[in-house]
């Protein structure tokens, strides 16, 4: 089985069900339906002996390293791998493409066949980012993954969908031309070789350019995740994107995001992490409280969770910069979590607006006796979203927050942590106004309950939020190596920057100021660095409050430096 | 007595301009015998005359020739862009007779004047003497005054025919100037030997006639190059010109003016280079951003893509300003990319035109994506390649480019370039949002396609996706073609 290119395989079964899509009838619909879904389903079944080939060792596995293109300075590889981290994110695509499918059955009547080869380009594209070992190769199935979006959401979304589409579009993409820039910037400082991330691991780079290069690279994951300023695309396009679209937004893109950060962020620039966590953590405290708090005030059920999921982004991102074992592996589990729960309440707000072409909450209430069903399903969903003990939930968060108290990051996880009853509010309060009640609304009389498929698409999902809630061990198992690895691996180099042991970091003391601004800044683009250095710093205090703008603004002084 | 000396004739160095000369001139006789309905053969025509030229420049890979006592050098260099020159030639040429015969302008001095531009902007990307260059470059403008008001019937197309004779005229002026004051300061025209002198005489790098002499000769590639703030004739003339000429005039011209701009200031002027390079800053970024930023705000479609190509000749500017092999090389590559994506934009714009140059506007597009998919497809991979987003060839040439910016050290540039690239997005996504989110208005009345416009359409489709996905051996084919 390691002769396969099983990596290579499974990035490439979508695209030829792609191409076969484009040979279809225009109008045999059903048909277009079934392949599409034959065809994420076989990649399913594809990825099935990641899990099984896989050995916890930590290192990256299922390798393909084939050189691609050589020219002038340049190599570039086709360099294919995955390890634990990346493992349970690449089944989460593969398993939650079908159910995406199965769930537009009947949403989507037009255009069928341009709509089922965007979703299959589109996990070509999720798929390939997350294997792909070389930066570059990394670069491009980044900016492949925005193109089907852009249309799924631009020709099958809402009223609003233009906007929405190019806002997505023009957001994301000046955040990865950004990390393009810092990529280059990176590779030159790395000397000849290829755009291997394995070699750019091994590089000791000088604090000035960490902090550089960390600010391009967070900017386009920020972006992704979304944190908190940087989030207005999300609602939009949440709210205007059809029920699939929506469902792999939520489950596997932000996704993107936080992977970017464990993969490329974090254990590329270790110095610039330390430096920034009190920002990072900051702004996802922020966006915890202050997502929840906009959940709660929603009218439309669909904003509501598109909110709610900025807000369990907060909680990720609180986990893997408290940058030790339960808060990574916590923020890892948070993120199949969000994907399971969050792609799970998707799916229930799409089953209503099917039936009913509306989300505002006050047109529903007392849904419970007209959809016992569905009210099942839609509470344990519920609770999973809440991270009721006993649900998938639970777990993430109490790892994040474990995580992040046991790191430098208390008083941020003690402010957080107030984000774990928020969403019991917004949420319960929801399904209450939408569920229980009096069924007072006479549309609402002639609702119908699930049918089988609609079941069958919820359950693989409710299976999932009680495995994950009660034995969460296998996943956590399989993530702890490389989690571990990568943690030491930062670690080391921070030590290393300090001259201290990693051990005798005072936890409350935030960062390590003053040793990064003395060591000799180099020539280029760090020049301007070291007087913007300084100014980062004054993050120490951890209740310094928002040191959002030099960051953001830092770039674009960087201009005059030519 | 000085006794004149008659340089060493050598043919080799000239022969793809000769034969295409030779070709251009036999068509001249041929269209009188072509009936006035069937001139579409003369397309073909030129079309194999171009591929014999294609065959004898690369042919003479790898074995630079020098001919004229120096005036001329066939090397690599010159071979790559000639290349470039021509497929920009014989792809506007395709989509040439359909066009001609819907606005009714189909008469035969049309292909001849296209060759023989070609054969000027040949002479320009191998010449190394200045007045060699300079009559390329007139040899060039003069073909392009005429095509550009070919349209006698069409007030725009006159306008566009004039006002880039002015213009064009008066920026040939600053060109000669600057080739007068060098040549007073240095006593040379050839390239190479005023970069010898140069270095022989050290005083000469603050001798104002010497300084002022390579400002205007860059004044004048800059109005050719339609570089900011030298740009004001081409979104008239680009619209105005019929649309053939336009793809045309967006990559060939632009093209060869690089190669004679990138040879000048590097042969002949490496002891300015410092001065150069920074004026070269300053105009990637004015030119960057001017044309993206008007771009925004464009309705037609050829309008918009015109100042797009302002905003890429700046992209090309940044690697120029970088002023090493791989920005040098990046030039080459980009120029390249560039006659495939844009020539390809302007073939689906002359397929849904109409009549008049009706049709031309973003909101004609409304629907195209479901009407005719496979067009609409085309133009969103070619305006995709245009916004540089992998894997097309525009993302490579993009990336290419930056990273010399980034190699040499100018951070900044780099950024104002992708930042610039990001803007563009939106005017690209602005034709996607009409093809594919609006309902159309109106049926198309589908003109059909003809077997040219395909295989441009073609052509330009697969090289821009091949130059995407594996553009290893042609960027090293642009490697080795600057290695001087």
């Amino acid at each position: 089985m390691s002769q396969l290119p099983l990596l290579s395989i499974l990035t490439f079964l979508p695209l030829i069900g792609a191409i076969l899509l484009l040979f279809m009838p225009k109008n045999s619909h059903g048909a277009i339906r079934g392949l599409a879904l034959a065809v994420s389903a076989v990649t399913f079944v594809a990825s099935i002996p990641l899990i099984t080939g896989f050995n916890p060792t930590g290192g990256f596995q299922f390798v393909e390293n084939v050189p691609w293109i050589a020219a002038g300075p340049f190599q570039m590889s086709y360099h294919l791998g995955m390890d634990g981290i990346s493992l349970w994110l690449i089944i989460l695509t593969t398993f939650i493409m079908p159910i995406a499918i199965l769930s537009t059955w009947t949403a989507v009547e037009e255009k069928v066949k341009e709509y089922m080869i965007c979703l299959l380009l589109l996990e070509v594209g999720m798929i390939g980012s997350f294997v792909a070992l070389d930066l570059f190769l990394f670069y491009i199935y980044w900016e492949v993954m925005l193109i089907p979006m852009y249309f799924i959401i631009g020709i099958w979304g809402g009223k609003n969908r233009i906007y929405a589409a190019v806002k997505f579009f023009i957001y994301t993409m000046v955040g990865s031309l950004l990390m393009l820039v810092a990529l280059i910037a990176l590779y030159f400082k790395a000397g000849a070789g290829d755009f291997s991330i394995l070699r750019f691991y091994e590089l000791n780079l000088d604090p000035v350019t960490q902090t550089w290069m960390f600010l391009a690279f967070a900017l386009a994951f920020a972006i992704k995740v979304p944190m908190f300023p940087l989030h207005t695309w999300l609602p939009d396009a949440h709210t205007e994107a059809p029920t699939a679209g929506s469902v792999i937004l939520a489950a596997v893109l932000l996704k993107m995001g936080t992977y970017g950060y464990v993969r490329f962020a974090i254990p590329l620039f270790p110095d610039a992490q330390a430096k920034f966590m009190p920002l990072i953590a900051t702004l996802s405290v922020i966006g915890i409280v202050y997502a929840s708090l906009v959940a709660m005030v929603q009218q439309d059920v669909k904003k509501l969770v598109a909110y709610s999921s900025v807000a369990h982004l907060g909680f990720v991102m609180m986990g893997i910069f408290a940058l030790n074992q339960q808060g990574v592996a916590g923020g890892m589990l948070q993120m199949l979590n969000h994907g399971v729960s969050t792609g799970a309440l998707f799916l229930i707000v799409g089953f209503i607006y099917e039936r009913r072409h509306t989300r505002m909450i006050s047109d529903f209430g007392g849904l419970a006796k007209q959809m016992p069903i569905f009210a099942t399903i839609f509470m344990i969903v519920t609770f999973s979203s809440i991270g009721l003990p006993g649900t998938n939930g639970f777990v993430g968060e109490f790892l994040v927050l474990l995580g992040a108290f046991e790191s430098s990051m208390r008083p941020w996880a003690i402010i957080a942590t107030s984000g774990v009853i928020l969403s019991a509010v917004y949420m319960l309060w929801m399904f209450q106004r939408v569920m229980f009640g009096e069924l007072s609304n006479p549309k609402n009389q002639n609702l119908k309950d699930l049918n089988a498929r609609e079941i069958a698409i919820m359950i693989p999902l409710v299976v999932l939020i009680f495995v994950m809630g009660v034995y969460p061990r296998p996943f956590l198992d399989t993530m702890a190596p490389s989690i571990d690895n990568m943690i030491a691996q930062a670690k080391k180099k921070q030590a290393v920057a300090m001259n201290v042991p990693a051990g005798m970091i005072n936890p409350h003391a935030g960062i390590p100021g003053a040793p990064p601004i003395t060591m000799p800044a180099p020539a280029g683009e760090a020049a301007p660095a070291a007087q913007a250095a300084p100014a980062v710093p004054t993050a120490a205090n951890p209740h310094a409050g928002i040191p959002g703008a030099p960051p953001i603004e830092a770039p674009a002084a960087a201009p005059e430096n030519k | 007595m000085e006794t004149i000396a008659i340089p060493a004739i050598n043919l080799a160095a000239i022969m793809p301009e000769v034969i295409l000369s030779v070709v251009a001139m036999v068509l001249l006789l041929v269209n009188v015998f072509v009936p006035s309905e069937n001139k579409g053969y003369l397309a073909y025509l030129s079309i194999i005359g171009l591929a014999i030229t294609a065959a004898s420049t690369v042919s003479g890979w790898g074995a630079p020739q020098i001919g004229f006592g120096g005036a001329v050098m066939e090397d690599n260099f010159a071979i790559f862009f000639k290349v470039v020159l021509l497929f920009a030639a014989g792809l506007a040429i395709l989509i040439s007779d359909r066009y001609m015969s819907q606005e009714g302008c189909n008469s035969g001095e049309f292909y001849p004047l296209m060759l023989f531009a070609t054969v000027g902007m040949m002479f320009m990307a191998s010449g190394t003497d200045m007045m060699v260059i300079f009559l390329g470059l007139e040899l060039l403008s003069i073909c392009l005054y005429v095509l550009a008001g070919y349209n006698r019937d069409s007030v725009k197309s006159n306008e566009a025919g004039l006002k880039y004779f002015l213009l064009g005229a008066f920026s040939t002026g600053f060109l000669l100037y600057g080739m007068c004051l060098t040549y007073g300061a240095t006593g040379s025209t050839k390239l190479a030997a005023i970069a010898n002198y140069a270095i022989q005489n050290q005083a000469v790098a603050s001798n104002p006639f010497f300084v002022i002499g390579m400002l205007l000769i860059a004044v004048g590639f800059s109005f050719k190059v339609a570089a900011a703030p030298f740009h004001m004739w081409t979104p008239d003339v680009y619209q105005g010109a019929p649309t053939p000429v336009t793809a045309f005039m967006s990559a060939g011209p632009k093209a060869a003016a690089f190669a004679a701009f990138l040879r000048t200031m590097i042969f002949a002027f490496p002891m300015l280079k410092g001065n150069w390079t920074e004026l070269l800053w300053v105009l990637a970024v004015l030119t960057m951003t001017v044309g993206n930023v008007i771009a925004l705000s464009q309705d037609n479609v050829k309008r918009m893509l015109a100042y797009s190509s302002i905003a890429h000749a700046g992209y090309a500017l940044v690697g120029f300003t970088a002023c090493n092999a791989e920005g040098a090389a990046g030039i080459l590559f980009y120029m390249l990319s560039y006659t495939f994506m844009n020539i390809g934009a302007f073939a689906v714009v002359v397929l849904i035109g109409k009549k008049g140059e009706k049709n031309g506007n973003v909101q004609d597009l409304a629907g195209l994506g479901f009407k005719r998919p496979l067009l609409a497809v085309l133009l969103s991979v070619f305006l995709f390649s245009l916004a540089g987003i992998p894997p097309t060839a525009g993302f490579i040439g993009k990336f290419y480019l930056f990273s010399a910016a980034i190699k040499s050290g100018y951070i900044g540039l780099a950024i104002i370039g992708v930042l610039n690239s990001a803007a563009s997005v939106y005017y690209y996504l602005r034709v996607m949002v009409y093809m594919y989110f609006k309902e159309p208005q109106e049926d198309y009345e589908w003109a059909g396609v003809t077997p040219a416009v395909a295989l441009c359409l073609v052509i330009a489709l697969v090289s821009t996706l091949v130059l995407g996905v594996v553009p290893g051996t042609v960027l090293e084919l642009a490697q080795k073609a600057v290695q001087f």
